[in-house]
């Protein structure tokens, strides 16, 4: 029996419109993407009800990780023109007697990364390639009282930038003591208004009004 | 796949080009696209982190001598961050051989029922307020409802004055929590003070009543 014969063409099928709309998704997508600097530390934040979303620019940050280390960055967002970055740190130099230079200043404020060194390890840390031995060095910005230099970090900020707003993001199960800590540098240095970073949860509160 | 149609120019005489489709294969192009498509949506932060403000009252230099304000006891309540979660609240001063610590929890049902007992009359006004704005019985413009809200709070003079301490055990988490559970619940005057000695004394009394079996005291 003969077979049926099937039609010779090949079923094309005109992809010009899904090809159209890719390029629309994709150009899209790579315009909002925003490009954040990769976290020091992981920070679990605890969740709120807030819905106050987290302001762009004018913004230092208090980082308290999961192991009680404190980081400390200073995002100035999109007015980079303003150059705050290499200030602050210009300003931390000349307090601890430590020269950078015009190279160090820039990758400093390239990196856009919060700082978790002691500004003694500064120089080393900025110079260091390796990623790990980058993490080895990041040992915590010191609070304590011999040498607390978090206070001055947030001093040269609030000096360097006075419009700067205080946020402080805290991993959810950091004892409550090393927060406290943080809030009392930052009540010294007269900041009695903060912003807490916290992820969203939605609460309901079922009360009856009835009597 | 997309043609690209090829005009016949017949007149004129010119040479022509060799007649066909000029098909390009799109496949690949479509792949790299699907993929970068997706690798964009995945990392695309759509959602941005929250804030929520705070206000502390502000430190006394260590020579300056203000008197403390004077506060009702019978609208004071203080609660206390205690460790692994538990909350522990007691109305008016404390009293080191009187006070006994009521243990609650942060679940829905814990210290928000209790704050909500105490703050019901300014949450109803709160909640009236906000229902006559929905259903248009006063008339308010969107920006200014906050601090419409917010004067209520001001203006009320019956719900309690909360006073926040954290036991040196408490987490970071149970400090986020409370202060979030004040603005669920619409407590209007609420601040956040060391803790004394009584109150310590107070919650180690109360986790070794809790937990009697264990023969070494809870520090």
């Amino acid at each position: 029996m003969p077979k049926i014969k099937l039609g010779t063409k090949s079923p094309r099928i005109d992809m010009t419109p899904m090809v159209d709309l890719f390029v629309l998704l994709l150009t899209f997508f790579i315009l909002t993407a925003t490009f954040r600097p990769q976290e020091t530390a992981p920070v679990d934040t605890p969740f709120s009800v807030s819905e106050k979303p987290m302001m762009d620019a004018n913004v230092m940050t208090v980082l308290i990780a999961k192991d009680n280390r404190v980081f400390f960055n200073v995002d100035n967002g999109p007015d980079t023109i303003l150059k705050f970055r290499p200030k602050i740190l210009a300003e931390m130099g000349k307090r601890y007697n430590i020269e950078f230079t015009e190279d160090e200043l820039r990758l400093f404020e390239r990196t856009g990364q919060a700082v978790g060194v002691p500004i003694q390890d500064m120089k080393q840390y900025l110079a260091t390639k390796d990623t790990d031995d980058k993490i080895a060095l990041e040992t915590g910005v010191p609070i304590d009282s011999a040498d607390n230099q978090l206070a001055l970090w947030i001093l040269f900020a609030r000096q360097v930038n006075p419009a700067v707003l205080t946020m402080i993001k805290g991993d959810a199960d950091v004892p409550f003591p090393v927060v406290r800590e943080v809030l009392d540098i930052l009540q010294d240095k007269n900041v009695n208004r903060f912003s807490l970073i916290t992820s969203l949860r939605a609460v309901q509160v079922e009360e009856e009004i009835t009597e | 796949m997309a043609d690209i149609q090829v005009e016949d120019k017949s007149r004129g005489g010119k040479k022509k080009p060799k007649k066909g489709d000029a098909r390009v294969d799109m496949t690949p192009m479509v792949d790299l696209m699907s993929l970068l498509i997706t690798f964009f949506m995945l990392t695309a932060a759509f959602s941005k982190p929250k804030v929520m403000d705070i206000v502390l009252p502000e430190k006394l230099k260590k020579d300056e001598i203000v008197e403390p304000p004077k506060i009702a006891e019978s609208r004071t309540l203080n609660i206390i961050l205690g460790p692994d979660d538990v909350v522990y609240w007691y109305p008016g001063k404390a009293d080191p051989d009187v006070t006994i610590l009521q243990e609650t929890d942060f679940s829905a049902t814990g210290i928000r029922q209790v704050l909500l007992e105490r703050n019901r009359a300014l949450f109803r006004k709160i909640d009236q307020f906000e229902k006559d704005v929905i259903s248009g019985k006063i008339n308010i413009r969107q920006d200014s409802l906050r601090s419409a809200i917010s004067q209520l709070k001001k203006d009320d003079d019956t719900g309690p004055i909360v006073l926040i301490k954290a036991y040196k055990t408490s987490k970071y988490k149970n400090f986020v929590d409370i202060i979030d559970e004040m603005s669920i619940v619409g407590i209007a005057r609420y601040t956040f003070t060391d803790i004394d000695w009584i109150e310590e004394k107070l919650v180690v009394d109360a986790v070794n009543r809790a937990t009697p079996v264990a023969s070494a005291p809870v520090q």
